[in-house]
């Protein structure tokens, strides 16, 4: 798309009407800077904090609200709506025995947390944010018709106990290293919503203030309000006044939508918008063709993050099952150059599934360079030694041939795909690519684990994650588990397992850390997946806005809004 | 005629019939399902919030089933709410029906009072420079494609020019008429382009062939004017086969504004149909593509009535 940006604007100019850029002093200008237009991609299907998982969303909450607990721009789990973690240390953290009745009961400890709210913190129409909401969106939480996405928080919470107006204790069934963290548990306000929610559960979803009253101050409580909403369109927020902390630049902020990102380019060069957010924005390619053309306009951003870009093996292939095989595709792959080449380096070579930005990253694992000698001579000693027109062939004369899938339309990973095809073949390996639109591909595809060799996709991810879902045997898809679990690959290893039950309850940082290490090193030997690369968000601005530090994880950088401000650029 | 039309518009309820089970059957085969998109985006969801959130939406109930559930609602009145944008379907669709109503007409009756009198010129002076400037205008607007002409326009009139606004329906803050119209001028020009060629290529066939009819030499034995030939009598025989191309082109301008609406982020019912469909949007997509069938049909009758009109010789009458 950005070759045919850079054609269309040929055009213009051809027809002789290139005049001098009047539209950059659009809305850049922001009348005296004190408001900002953000262009992204996508429109979030609604406000309800807890109902539906988008990035447009969360972009969106990261100003008007303020989760319980989130990673901050340095990884690190922090407190955002409570006053400070509770830990063991500080005694905000008690372990308890699990009640009777409950799983577990007898074998392991809960844990009793003691959270307190901002005092501060007040609903946008003056009413306090207190433990009322609290025990309000758990009640919603763990009703099971209400729609919310991730209830998996609800069920691990036994109860919640009020202290008083702003401090409240929330009993888990289970101690995980991350036991201090509240991450999907987005407090609703109790006096708009409760009458709603209690009147019908089941159609709760359709009818919350979210959705039917999204401009209501009462539903808002962080640095900005939503003031406007026309959807599909845009969405504005205004500065709250009753956010309790430092007070936002910017009056008011629109995020606009256009989801073609060649109108997208062009609405920030007419200055319709001010900037575009890396989270929804240009895709990398696009970006650097942007910043070739106009990066003396405009300040480009990349910012490497955890969406792990790879190619799943099916291991049910008995050709790939062999790891000599897995092995020698590593090795005949140069994706330092192709990072360089495709991507001006911009997005890091990949060794895991963990990033090197985590801080449980391990930089001792195997790594895969280019070497085709090793990667034919394992081949070779796969049995794959006879070479005809190219291709290698087995003894019983079969050829080496691999189906490589990705999402159909997706120019970056196409490109990726032809260069993948090329490569490969110099070491007689013949790939033939079948691509798929995005709904088939993921709604099908590698749900019932229909591909017959390689799948390339990206997992998005959070700092620490555990890939149970990903590598743990109990969560590989077949018919009779109704294809649950994203254990695409067909990946069985009990250490692996092992590893991953006992990450999950580890609180020692040293011990999860050699266990985290161990890991990614069988991840490196096994390759139960094909690791390419990060990749890495564009952040577009212009050059006189400060303070925006994007953080490369799920947590948009939108929370720290308060931050941003127009200096002098 | 009454009786021709009420004929009509029950054969067009039934077609719709029709079509609802065949569009949802359609939009219920595809692979994945919203919840599936769901997952793909969050690491955290589990297996069991998976299958507790299909059932909650009804996606596990066998597909007939949920046809006929939404089918009882819409006779109801009641066409469920969009997944996309977690409001009423009907609430969602008004305002993009009434901008899309404003593109399409605008750019319609634009390409129709340039398209006519074009073709005319073109056919009544065959083979001069003006018709061959006018075939040329046509060709290009016939084979220019409709993302990068409007590509090209904003370039030119937003990002170079700065005159007009880069896309929207209306600046934040700001829906007052002008700035509406503003907000029209670019998305109106880009169909008003596209749509031209076509009419002004049918129109000069159609009143070629009308020109070499003997009761145009019939006319012009009698001392009519060429201009009177041409407008009492041979345009209004040429009119015929270009309804009815017209009539088929009103439904195709529907989903032709998809690309550009989608180019001009104008919100519009081309737009909303192709989002509701990457999106999973069942009731969205459902009710959207219903829509452009129904306005297939009814731009098809409208040119039928408009036959009569131009042609006595047809008649409806019982």
């Amino acid at each position: 798309m950005g070759r045919l940006f850079a054609l269309t604007m040929a055009a213009a100019a051809l027809l002789g009407l290139a005049l001098p850029g009047a539209g950059a002093a659009g809305a850049a200008q922001a009348e005296a800077r004190n408001e900002l237009v953000i262009g992204i991609t996508q429109f979030p299907s609604t406000l309800h904090p807890n109902i539906d998982s988008m990035v447009a969303k969360s972009y969106v909450l990261g100003m008007a609200q303020r989760p319980f607990t989130a990673y901050d721009q340095d990884w690190q789990l922090a407190c955002f709506l409570c006053t400070g973690l509770p830990t063991f240390e500080n005694g905000r953290a008690v372990r308890e025995p699990l009640p009777e009745g409950v799983e577990g009961h007898g074998e392991r400890d809960g844990v009793a947390l003691t959270y307190t709210i901002q005092p501060g913190a007040t609903w946008g129409d003056g009413t306090p944010v207190s433990t009322d909401d609290v025990l309000f969106t758990y009640e919603v939480g763990k009703h099971p018709d209400s729609g919310i996405s991730n209830a998996e928080l609800y069920r691990r919470i036994l109860g919640i106990d009020a202290i008083d107006e702003k401090t409240f204790v929330v009993h888990a069934d289970r101690i995980t290293f991350d036991y201090n963290g509240l991450g999907d548990f987005r407090v609703l306000p109790a006096h708009l919503e409760r009458a709603i929610f209690e009147a019908d559960p089941s159609t709760y979803r359709n009818r919350t203030r979210f959705n039917t009253d999204p401009t209501n101050p009462g539903l808002w409580f962080g640095p900005y309000r939503v003031s406007e909403v026309v959807s599909g369109s845009h969405i504005a927020l205004e500065a709250n006044p009753t956010w309790w902390g430092t007070p936002p630049h910017f009056r008011r902020i629109v995020v606009k939508v256009v989801e073609n990102t060649a109108a997208l380019e062009a609405n920030l060069l007419s200055g319709a918008i001010d900037m575009i957010a890396g989270e929804l924005g240009l895709t990398l390619d696009q970006a650097l063709a942007f910043e070739q053309r106009h990066g003396d306009q405009f300040r480009v951003h990349y910012q490497p993050g955890l969406l792990y870009e790879h190619i799943e093996v099916n291991l049910d292939n008995p050709i790939l099952a062999d790891l000599r095989v897995r092995k020698a595709l590593m090795l005949g792959l140069d994706r330092e150059a192709m990072s360089q080449q495709l991507f001006q380096g911009r997005q890091p070579v990949a060794d895991t599934k963990v990033s090197p930005l985590d801080w449980v990253y391990d930089d001792d694992v195997t790594k895969y360079h280019e070497d085709l000698a090793a990667a034919a001579a394992l081949l070779d000693g796969a049995g794959w030694s006879d070479i005809r027109n190219g291709i290698r062939h087995n003894a019983a004369g079969e050829p080496l041939q691999l189906e490589l899938m990705t999402t159909a339309g997706n120019r970056t990973r196409e490109l990726v795909e032809q260069v993948l095809q090329s490569q490969w073949r110099r070491l007689g390996i013949d790939v033939r690519i079948r691509n798929e639109p995005a709904r088939v591909f993921f709604g099908q595809t590698l749900d019932e684990r229909r591909f017959t060799g390689l799948a390339m996709f990206a997992w998005s991810s959070m700092p620490e994650h555990v890939p149970r879902t990903i590598l743990h045997s109990e969560e590989i898809p077949t018919a009779a588990n109704n294809w649950a679990g994203q254990n695409y690959a067909g990946y069985v290893n009990p250490e692996v397992d092992q590893l991953i039950d006992a990450i999950e309850i580890e609180l020692d940082r040293d011990k999860r850390e050699a266990m985290w290490h161990r890991l990614q090193e069988i991840y490196a030997e096994e390759l139960p997946g094909l690791p390419l690369y990060f990749r890495a968000d564009a952040h577009i601005w212009p050059k006189w806005l400060d303070g925006i530090r994007p953080t490369g994880h799920m947590f948009p950088s939108t929370l720290w809004v308060e931050q941003w401000g127009a200096g002098t650029g | 005629m009454l009786r021709y039309l009420g004929q009509r518009l029950l054969e067009a309820a039934v077609v719709l019939l029709a079509m609802s089970f065949l569009i949802y059957l359609l939009l219920g085969l595809m692979p994945g399902d919203p919840i599936d998109l769901l997952a793909s985006g969050d690491p955290n969801i589990t297996s069991a919030d998976l299958a507790r959130l299909k059932a909650v939406y009804g996606l596990d109930r066998p597909l007939l089933e949920r046809y006929g559930h939404w089918l009882r609602g819409a006779l109801a009145g009641d066409f469920g709410y969009s997944r996309l944008y977690a409001l009423p379907v009907t609430e969602l669709m008004a305002p993009r029906l009434g901008n899309t109503a404003l593109l399409m007409g605008l750019s319609f009756v634009l390409a129709l009072l340039l398209a006519l009198p074009a073709g005319v010129l073109a056919a009544v002076r065959q083979r001069s420079w003006l018709d061959y400037g006018l075939n040329l205008f046509a060709f290009a607007g016939i084979s220019l494609p409709s993302f990068w002409l409007a590509l090209l326009l904003i370039l030119l009139f937003a990002v170079t020019l700065g005159w007009l606004p880069a896309g929207g329906v209306h600046a934040v803050g700001d829906d007052s008429l002008g700035n509406r119209a503003l907000h029209l001028v670019l998305p109106v020009l880009t169909l008003t382009l596209l749509t031209i060629g076509g009419v002004l290529r049918f129109t000069r066939g159609a009143m070629l062939e009308a020109l070499r009819q003997d009761y145009i030499r019939t006319a012009r034995a009698k001392g009519l004017g060429p201009w009177g030939v041409v407008v009492g009598h041979a345009l209004r025989n040429a009119m015929i086969p270009v309804v009815t191309i017209l009539a088929l082109n009103f439904g195709s301008l529907f989903s032709g504004a998809l690309i550009v609406e989608q180019m001009f982020a104008y919100q519009g019912m081309g737009k909303m149909i192709y989002d509701a469909i990457l999106g999973n949007d069942f009731n969205l997509a459902l009710v959207g593509l219903l829509f452009a069938t129904l306005l297939t049909l009814l731009s098809n009758l409208g040119a039928d009535v408009v036959y009569a009109w131009l042609d006595p010789r047809i008649s409806y009458a019982d």
